[in-house]
């Protein structure tokens, strides 16, 4: 048995698998935080309350409609960006061009009215959502027993950071979003609907958390503030990785879930923090964050 | 400024001498102040349930104590020391609050219990776990009803251990709470020829255990004890579920695991987890009825915080009734004289130091198959004596037990 | 302003001007007064520990306004001074039993401040989202290593803080004492603050604020001047927290959580950012709502109405409730 750093081989590689699974859900949170900001320079501190929204329509459709998990991966994400496109609609637009500061606050306000609703209608406890069962049970792999719907949370989450990074960077709509932002007057002189574009791609942001809330459903308790305690660190991850940059949010998302699973190995009881002393590191070294460009 | 203030403060000392000079029922009224987690994480261990059980015993004594009434006041201490702490101190300085009841998150009770020593009030505690509040942390000013960490982890601990788990494993949350818990199961453990072959603190909370679960399958212990409560514990258990835990082999030990938990995880999850308890709502006719009647009201089962809470105000308002006092040393004597044996406890006492001792019972979980009905869902193994259960004052750290 | 000869219009627009910034300075001196006259009865008639942590809270609002309102730097990190202030300062009246409270309080302020240089240097170079985010990441390092030391207590918190003597002879157990001592501390925070606004110093800050490439090319240390700002913040809230961890007697984990750091931003806007009142006013309904509403039958709803005061804040009262009364004065009183 190969003993590194104290630990044998085999529990650091269990270890490390665990935490690219999380660092994929990581990269698929930040991701939606990074196309929201970097493309409509909003602050969306209610990012984690869409997560939670998504995770709740996924168990309130199977209780109440009968809904299966396969079809919640489309029903919750559309839903909540529905919802998002709503926000972006008849709140977030009244404080475009503002400074930084507000719409920070006025999705933080969002966040506490969603959560704190939440909490009255179904109490703090968290509900347990059943696992498909075409994903029960696991995959012996020797040095762990690897559960198959965390195989599956890994794979679903790289392939949606794929194709959304795909869109943005290689399609004509993704140009169109780019420029539309960057410069909106001469876009529209194209002809191009800029607000129908941002109000969509706040949509867009707020499905991906959701998407990451149906994910969640099976694995973690169901509960109105499930969103909170993964918000800041989130946010953390987006920083790091750049705040505007598409790949910085998914590279950074994986690079912090490694990180995190090596700390819960060595110094777990820091696991919460490490993530802020990165950041620091990161600002101190690259000011705009390892793949952002100083503006 | 001054001689305005001299005079307040005059009037204000004889206010109060008044009011303590006779061995009477100050403001012709009792005042109960119940405090705990209305909002929060610990919301359905005692909560909103809890004040309808306060309720329900002062409905049950008529309303009032040898002609005087009794009111109820109640907060939500959202689980912060300074919030509870605080409205504490309001309620004795502004209301003359008597007795505060309720009392859940350690930390919020710790600093309760500054506050009611200071002023010389009563606590009667049914929610909080920690068995320091009878050990360095007694006073004279506070008891603790229904359980604690002791208690909790000696008898789980014992039984797992009888039926053969030698080598252990501890995954604990990262504070006081799980550190105290992390001690007394480690203590038991190798009394009894045991060892801890691993552990492993958590940040509490935690929002994802797969890594802690991946570690304690790793060590190689048979029985994997989880020193945590609430979320933490409900997340471990599924994610401990997911990975299979049970089903290569290991055995996992809750050490402070509550109705709710159980209810709100499923007997999917926790079937066949071992667990103690202070109370259970189907035990035997008394508790039935009693359970039905809060069933009526809350639209749940009681746990046994809640059931604690009726009965330590029961058991209170009797012994202000005999002594016609509200003075908490007079009650809280005449409290010790009196043993307790209703629905909640048969052959209760409370020491000196402020512990009420009562029987404990060993459960464990239901498969989902043997379960009737919606709580249905523990099966008592046996009685763990009371003498037994809690920790011995030889033992103690008291500073009102003269050692 | 060159001395250039004005015409008659220019020359009736300055005297318009003059007289209504002699009109407002008048206005503030008659509501300062009034408020100290309010501030002296008001413990005879409303619970003194209450009226304690609205100072307080009021304290650390003020100085967060110094240094979003003023210097233009929004922190997301402040909760890291109050708690510093509050843990430094139990820990030495815990310890040191005999010292004076007032020697308790200074420790912790002057640690505070310590720690705000600290986090300054770090900081102060990086701009907007990005300062805000890395007051946030040391905050929260400063978190952990509270809740991981011993002597804070951990979850459980710094508890039985003795209120000690004041000078060594005033006894501040009694609740009056207490409360003008604390009544005492806010107004030096605050007639501070007000001595720095309007100070030449102060004076540069408004200017960096306004336009920060104009003030390097004129030569100012730009870096210095916020750096000062941001270290008088701190002092100043951790003179809040040292001074609320010995009224209340107990310093907690709260007071360091970064949910405390957004309070205090909700404090601030809700009265008004910029303003000299605004950070009393929104400290005091934040501090009020909170106590009162918690314990009341809409308790459960505490989270949604500040979440819903929160919204309508940005979207209609962006002033916040003093900058909208001041327009609505400025308005209808001419």
């Amino acid at each position: 048995m190969t003993i590194l750093f104290g630990v044998p081989l085999s529990v650091l590689l269990g270890q490390l698998l665990l935490g690219l699974i999380n660092g994929a859900f990581y990269a698929l949170l930040s991701l939606g935080l990074a196309i929201i900001f970097g493309l409509l320079r909003i602050i969306n501190f209610a990012h984690g309350a869409l997560y939670m929204l998504g995770a709740f329509v996924t168990l309130l459709s199977l209780q109440y409609l009968g809904v299966n998990y396969w079809f919640a991966l489309f029903l919750a994400p559309l839903s909540v960006g529905l919802i998002g496109m709503l926000i972006e609609k008849y709140l977030l637009r009244r404080i475009t061009g503002e400074d930084h500061l507000y719409g920070l606050l006025l999705t933080f306000g969002l966040a506490l009215i969603i959560e704190g609703v939440f909490v009255k209608l179904f109490g703090v406890s968290g509900s347990s959502y059943p696992m498909p069962d075409a994903l029960k049970g696991g995959f012996n792999l020797g040095f762990m027993f690897l559960p198959k719907y965390r195989a599956w949370v890994i794979v679903a989450a790289l392939i949606v950071c794929f194709v959304t990074w795909y869109m943005i960077e290689r399609t004509r709509l993704g140009s169109y979003l780019r420029a539309g932002t960057e410069n909106p007057k001469l876009m529209q002189a194209f002809g191009i609907n800029v607000p129908l574009l941002i109000t969509l791609t706040y949509g867009y942001g707020a499905a991906l958390a959701a998407f990451a809330g149906v994910l969640a459903a099976p694995i973690y308790p169901v509960s109105p503030g499930m969103g909170a305690n993964l918000l800041i660190v989130v946010f953390a991850v987006v920083v790091i990785g750049g705040m505007g940059s598409i790949m910085g949010a998914i590279v950074t998302g994986l690079l912090m879930g490694l990180i995190e699973g090596l700390t819960k190995v060595f110094y777990p009881e820091a696991a919460n923090t490490v993530v802020f002393l990165v950041m620091v590191l990161v600002l101190l070294v690259r000011p705009a964050g390892l793949f952002g460009k100083e503006t | 400024m001054k001689g305005l203030r001299k005079a307040i403060a005059l009037v204000v000392a004889a206010g109060l001498l008044s009011s303590t000079a006779q061995a009477a029922i100050s403001d012709d009224e009792i005042r109960i102040g119940y405090l705990a987690d209305m909002s929060g994480t610990y919301r359905d261990l005692s909560g909103p349930g809890g004040l309808e059980s306060l309720k329900m015993a002062v409905e049950d004594f008529g309303g009032q104590v040898n002609g005087k009434k009794i009111v109820i006041f109640n907060a939500d201490d959202l689980n912060k020391p300074d919030v509870g702490a605080n409205t504490v101190r309001q309620w004795i300085d502004e209301k003359n609050v008597d007795v505060v009841t309720g009392l859940v998150a350690t930390s919020v009770v710790m600093a309760v219990n500054k506050i009611v020593e200071q002023e010389n009030k009563l606590a009667l505690i049914s929610g909080s776990a920690s068995s320091a509040l009878t050990n360095e942390f007694c006073s004279p000013n506070h008891i603790h009803w229904v359980y604690d960490t002791y208690a909790l982890s000696n008898g789980t601990a014992h039984a797992v251990l009888q039926e053969g788990g030698k080598d252990w494993f501890i995954l604990a949350a990262d504070y006081a709470f799980g550190h105290a818990l992390e001690a007394d199961i480690t203590k038991v453990i190798e009394a009894e020829g045991g060892k801890v072959v691993g552990k492993v603190r958590h940040p509490f909370p935690s929002n994802d255990f797969s890594s802690y679960i991946l570690q304690a399958q790793g060590s190689g212990a048979e029985v994997v004890a989880l020193a945590n409560a609430g979320a933490d514990l409900v997340n471990a258990l599924q994610t401990a579920s997911q990975f299979g835990l049970s089903q290569s082999g290991q055995k996992l030990a809750g050490m402070v695991v509550f109705l709710n938990d159980v209810h709100s995880m499923g007997l999917e999850v926790t079937q066949g987890l071992m667990l103690t308890t202070g109370w259970y709502w189907d035990m035997n006719d008394e508790t039935r009825e009693w359970a039905q009647r809060y069933h009526k009201r809350v639209g749940r089962m009681p746990t046994m915080a809640q059931a604690g809470v009726y009965s330590s105000t029961i058991h209170y308002l009797n012994a202000v009734k005999a002594t016609d006092s509200d003075d908490s040393q007079v009650v809280r004597s005449k409290m010790i004289e009196t043993p307790i044996n209703d629905m909640f406890a048969k052959n209760g006492k409370i020491r000196e130091d402020g512990r009420m001792v009562h029987d404990m019972y060993l459960a464990q979980v239901k498969t989902p198959a043997e379960s009737k009905s919606e709580w249905d869902l523990y099966n008592i193994l046996r009685t763990i004596p009371g003498e037994q259960a809690y920790r011995s004052l030889a033992d103690s750290q008291c500073k009102l037990i003269k050692n | 302003m060159s001395e250039a000869i004005k015409n008659p219009e220019q020359q009736q627009r300055i005297r318009v001007e003059r007289e209504r910034r002699v009109a407002a300075s008048r206005r503030n001196k008659i509501f300062f007064a009034v408020f100290i006259v309010i501030a002296l009865v008001a413990p005879f008639g409303i619970y003194p520990v209450f009226l304690m942590k609205l100072l307080c809270f009021a304290l650390f609002a003020c100085a967060f306004n110094l240094l979003l309102g003023y210097a233009g730097l929004l922190s997301f990190g402040h909760a890291a001074f109050l708690a510093t202030g509050g843990y430094i300062t139990g820990f030495v009246l815990t310890e040191y039993s005999g010292l004076g409270t007032e020697l308790g309080i200074l420790a912790g302020t002057a640690a505070s401040a310590a720690l705000g240089l600290g986090f300054g240097l770090l900081a102060i170079r990086r701009q907007g989202i990005y300062f805000a985010m890395i007051t946030l990441a040391l905050a929260q390092l400063v978190f952990f290593m509270f809740m991981q030391s011993s002597f804070t207590g951990g979850e459980n918190g710094l508890q039985g803080v003795p209120r000690g003597h004041l000078f060594g002879f005033i006894d501040l157990q009694d609740n009056l004492n207490m409360y003008y001592f604390v009544l005492a501390i806010f107004l030096f925070g605050f007639l501070l603050i007000q001595r720095t606004i309007h100070s030449p110093y102060g004076q540069v800050l408004k200017a960096i604020r306004e336009n920060e490439p104009r003030a390097i090319s004129l030569g100012y240390n730009v870096d210095a001047h916020k750096l000062l700002a941001f270290v008088l913040s701190a002092a100043l809230t951790g003179l809040a927290g040292a001074t609320k961890t010995v009224v209340f007697q107990l310093a907690s984990l709260t007071d360091a959580h970064w949910h405390m750091s957004g309070e205090v931003i909700l404090m601030t806007l809700l009265g008004g950012v910029g303003t000299v009142l605004g950070p009393f006013v929104g400290a005091s309904i934040v501090v009020t709502l909170q106590t009162y509403l918690s314990n009341s039958p809409l308790g459960e709803w505490v989270h949604v109405i500040l979440g819903v005061i929160f919204v309508l804040c940005v979207l209609m009262f962006r002033a916040g409730i003093v900058g909208w009364f001041s327009k609505l004065i400025q308005k209808n009183f001419k």
